[in-house]
């Protein structure tokens, strides 16, 4: 096998992992703390990618455009926590399953009507439209390290504050056991809100980023929904841990798996059977991953402490 | 009583709902499109087409007023054959047309065959019905699905590419471009990479492609896999590099909006098709200006020139029964007679009712600051007809 | 039931409902519009299809997102079948309902290891799977879906699938039996035990109740009666597609069930009626209907809990 290939594909990998991360992230953090299934956070993706791209557009600067999208990112998120999200945290998770799948349906077409079925899309400036060489002879786009190192800017920070803060302590808390952070007097309604809207952030953040690379579209959030909750349930729920070692190791087991196997399954049965099977396998793989984890750990890899 | 009233009353409103009445004196033709989801981009393209034909026709053909019903299908198979019910047994159509997709083609088409209806494909192409399959009421407007392939197949043997690398989407269609295209290329394979059809990040292919150093890279991604793919392709710099070819993936229908985000490295690219907008006929020069004024100022895709063919073709079917639709043979004889001007100049069609046609090599250009797909020199191929016609036994 | 039931407002809604399963045949081409008796065999077998996952959501509490794969393990055992030559029902329908069956178990047995939302994941999973699978096999249609040529065959003269009152009818019986089944189940000891178990899991562990098999041969049933619904829709249809067996459908299940009124016999016919004809309805009045159902979906969570059963039995009795 081709080590350069091999190589690339790792790298590959792991930025689809970051982007996961970026979004398993939000999601598990407002799952654990909050016990809210939002469906919707895929549609904060979908946000994220079309804000920067229309905000791209009016200012005709990349950096410029992707500064004013976080604030409108936790601009949309606290819109959408108060009006209707806040008032599903007492319901249970059938309900919220329910009204979350209804803003879906409901933003997907909204977007399809307003930026057309053709959706949007950001252009790279040439400072960023180039290669760069790694060592070891491995070529990637310019833009592809900036989203890793973007990503892992994010997921630093991330770390710092949950673990370092105040608010970090009060989200740990909240995560392993929500009635005692009510019972220390803590404004539990500010912190949830708090917490949706840096979720939506960075749910905002990964749609951002990946748009110059997938364009945005209507109904882009879904895919990538999916695969975060496979992320957040394999990392086990509320563990931003648990979800950064998930979101990489799914990352990775789809691409590489996407790459390989048909390579590997032709060195045992012929090319025809061979090709149609590689991509039905590798698309099931990560599915199978959780099916087989959980099945060992019902709660995941890191089911945070309490719960 | 009264709770019974308010409970009965929205049932009755349910079922009491508004019905088009069949007057005679109107031809009725049910159009299978998608026009939502972001495949509508297709849909809505054709939907013009249509329009605009109806337009020259003046809305009318043999005395009778033609009645236009689209309906929306989804781009879901189910849907679609839903819709056709629906256009059958609810709006009473004489004529099924539209389909963009083979696969929602293949699950309507037998509904309207069977309750009796003309089926016109003015898009999907599924070899089924050009073969073994074919039905005497079924005709097709546009071409079989390998039949374009075929043609970028000996363009990239007039181009001179020996080494190609081979991309489409893990779907049925997808393998029928292959199919068609390894029919008539002459040189090597060097991989066919089926991606998943929910892929939008390509850049394990791309370094695939990068380490196979082909000298051309073939593509077919129609719709939303375009714009995110050719975007990556000029990220990665294989634009500089290695000349890409496709087929259906870049088009009229999206040309304005490559146009729009400024992806220069798209001119130049070439594909085939059996149409393009500067051929040089007489309905092609009344229908380009005629859809550009009707449609958002945009140059007809070969989708809506397909459709306003479809349209044609059903008003000589009824031209030729005078207007009578009981007179189902006569209409049949009408449409294979195919008397009017296409845009492909003159159509012929085979038994199995499939154009015989010209296929044209066709280049991305700027042409007075409006992006357009150009014909470059003459046919490659010529008078083609799809390859499993022998299987049609009519 | 009573016949005093019969005349409380639910009674009404109910008799109306079936009435009009029954009636739908002969009322339709009277007022021109036979289309609609297509769009009441469609709801009377996504009903089915309903009342399993009402069976194991709204009295086991087992909320299951990925019930549409049995659907489409019915359907795809119809249409592989079918495209092998198999076209005797009396092999189709017991394979559909037997793999049916057998994917429950296995999947059931894995799943319900799990709790909560957990559990919603991982039947989103195999779901997910199940859906892949059928997205790449090439040879069964892949994502253009399969066409099937010729409906189950009885080898019965006077009962022909391909008769549309015969297939019509077929549908309502089994509707009505499943109704009937699923009405004797939870009225059981067995329902009785599975009911205790959705609201205090715990308890009835420690009184000794096996609660995992319970819920387990619960999930078998549903997913059997589930794999009856698609191998009945692939018949109607004469088509199956992944589309059966996307995360979506089985979101719309749920919202089916729901709407109804979870936890009713009767809730998941009246779901499927409404969710059915207000799409049709909203779809013909316009093409962004989707703008509507939406806000539609999140008003009927926050404020319509109980579906329309939930409504009238308020509307009965205030205080209750």
């Amino acid at each position: 096998m081709d080590y350069i290939l091999l190589a690339e594909q790792f790298f590959n990998g792991f930025q689809l992992g970051i982007i996961l991360f970026l979004v398993a992230a939000g999601l598990t953090l407002i799952f654990g703390i909050m016990d809210l299934v939002n469906l919707a956070h895929g549609t904060l993706y979908m946000f994220g990618a079309f804000f920067a791209a229309t905000f791209v557009q009016l200012t005709d600067s990349l950096v410029l455009g992707m500064i004013l999208t976080l604030p409108a990112m936790l601009i949309a998120g606290l819109i959408l926590e108060l009006s209707v999200l806040r008032t599903l945290y007492e319901r249970d998770h059938l309900d919220q399953v329910l009204a979350t799948f209804g803003l879906i349906i409901f933003f997907n077409e909204l977007f399809l009507i307003v930026w057309g079925a053709e959706g949007t899309g950001i252009n790279l400036p040439p400072y960023l439209s180039g290669l760069i060489t790694l060592p070891g002879g491995i070529t990637v786009p310019d833009y592809r390290v900036v989203i890793i190192i973007s990503g892992l800017l994010v997921a630093v920070l991330l770390y710092l504050l949950v673990s370092k803060t105040r608010i970090g302590m009060l989200i740990r808390a909240g995560a392993s056991n929500r009635e005692m952070v009510g019972a220390l007097g803590i404004n539990i309604k500010l912190l949830f809100t708090l917490v949706f809207g840096l979720g939506a952030v960075l749910a905002g953040f990964a749609g951002m980023i990946i748009t110059p690379i997938t364009q945005a579209e209507s109904g882009m959030g879904e895919g990538m929904l999916i695969l975060a909750f496979v992320v957040i349930v394999i990392g086990g729920i509320g563990s931003i841990k648990g979800a950064f070692i998930a979101a990489i190791l799914t990352g990775l087991i789809d691409t590489m798996g996407r790459s390989f196997i048909d390579v590997a399954l032709m060195s045992f049965m012929d090319s025809v059977a061979a090709e149609t099977a590689g991509p039905a396998i590798s698309s099931m793989l990560i599915y199978i991953l959780m099916a087989v984890i959980l099945a060992i750990k019902p709660s995941g890899l890191f089911p945070p402490k309490g719960a | 009583m009264i709770r019974k009233l308010i409970l009965a009353a929205p049932l009755a409103a349910m079922l009491v709902a508004p019905s088009a009445q069949a007057a005679d004196d109107t031809i009725r033709v049910g159009i299978n499109l998608v026009l939502t989801t972001p495949a509508s981009i297709i849909g809505l393209n054709s939907k013009a087409g249509f329009e605009v034909a109806l337009k020259h026709l003046g809305g009318k053909v043999a005395g009778k007023k033609i009645e236009l019903i689209f309906e929306d299908n989804k781009f879901k198979p189910a849907i679609g054959k839903q819709k056709t019910e629906k256009l059958i047994k609810k709006d009473k159509v004489h004529f099924l047309t539209g389909f963009i997709f083979s696969h929602i083609l293949a699950a309507s088409a037998p509904v309207g065959l069977k309750a009796g209806k003309f089926v016109i494909s003015s898009n999907a192409g599924h070899s089924m019905y050009s073969g073994k399959k074919c039905h005497k009421n079924f005709f097709n407007s546009a071409w079989e699905n390998t039949q374009t392939p075929m043609a970028v197949g000996q363009m990239l043997n007039n181009e001179g590419v020996k080494k190609l690398y081979i991309l489409a989407p893990n779907y049925a269609a997808g393998k029928q471009m292959i199919t068609g295209l390894t029919r008539t290329f002459k040189g090597k394979v060097v991989a066919k990479a089926l991606t998943p059809m929910s892929q939008r990040d390509w850049s394990a292919d791309l370094s695939k492609i990068k380490a196979a150093k082909p000298d051309g890279v073939f593509v077919f991604y129609p719709g939303a896999w375009g714009p995110a793919f050719f975007t990556q392709y000029a990220q990665a710099g294989l634009h500089k590099t290695i000349p890409l070819y496709n087929a259906f993936s870049i088009d009229g229908a999206n040309l304005p909006i490559f146009q729009k985000r400024k992806m220069t490295h798209l001119l130049g690219t070439m594909n085939a098709n059996f149409w393009a907008p500067d051929l040089d006929n007489p309905a092609t020069r009344k229908f380009v200006p005629a859809f550009k004024k009707h449609y958002k100022g945009q140059i007809p895709a070969h989708y809506a020139a397909q459709a306003y063919d479809a349209l044609m073709l059903i008003a000589a079917g009824v031209r030729a029964a005078k207007g009578d639709m009981s007179n189902m043979d006569a209409v049949r004889r009408g449409m294979e007679k195919a008397d009017f001007d296409s845009v492909r100049g003159k159509i012929k069609f085979g038994k199995n009712h499939f154009p015989i046609q010209d296929f044209y090599a066709r280049k991305v250009v700027n042409k007075d600051g409006q992006w357009q797909l150009s014909r470059v020199g003459n046919a490659v191929l010529k008078n083609h007809a799809p390859t499993n016609s022998g299987e049609c036994k009519l | 039931m009573s016949i005093q039931f019969l005349k409380t407002p639910r009674g009404i809604y109910n008799s109306l409902l079936i009435l009009l399963c029954v009636f739908m045949p002969i009322i339709a081409p009277l007022i021109g519009q036979e289309f609609y008796t297509d769009v009441v065999a469609r709801v009377m077998i996504v009903t089915i299809a309903a009342i399993s996952l009402n069976f194991i959501m709204g009295y086991g509490g087992m909320i299951s997102f990925g019930h549409a794969i049995f659907v489409g393990i019915g359907g795809y055992s119809v249409g592989i079948l079918a495209s092998h030559g198999i076209e005797s029902a009396y092999i189709q329908w017991p394979v559909g309902i037997l793999m049916s069956g057998l994917f429950a178990l296995i999947i059931g047995a894995i799943s319900l290891r799990t709790r909560g939302v957990y559990f919603i994941m991982i039947t989103l999973a195999f779901a997910q799977m199940m859906y892949f699978l059928s997205v790449s096999v090439e040879k069964y249609g892949s994502d253009d879906g399969l066409t099937i040529d010729a409906r189950s065959d009885f080898g019965l003269s006077f009962f022909d699938l391909n008769d549309a009152m015969t297939m019509y009818y077929t549908a309502f019986m089994l509707m009505v039996g499943c109704l009937y089944l699923n009405f004797r189940i939870v009225n059981s000891r067995f329902g009785r035990v599975l009911r205790a178990g959705k609201s205090n899991n715990e308890r009835m562990a420690t009184i000794g109740y096996p609660t995992f098999r319970y819920k387990l041969v619960a999930f078998v049933i549903a997913g059997m009666m589930c794999g009856l619904s698609g191998l009945l829709s692939a018949n109607f249809e004469d088509f199956v597609s992944p589309d059966l067996l996307f995360w979506t459908f089985s979101g719309e299940l749920i919202f089916m069930v729901v709407l109804g009124g979870m936890g009713t016999i009767m809730g998941p016919l009246g779901g499927a009626m409404i969710f059915l004809f207000l799409t049709e309805i909203l779809s013909n009045i316009t093409e962004a209907w989707h703008l509507i159902f939406g806000p539609f979906l999140i008003l009927v969570v926050l404020f319509a809990r109980g579906g329309v059963e939930g409504f009238l039995k308020k509307y009965e009795d205030p205080n209750g």
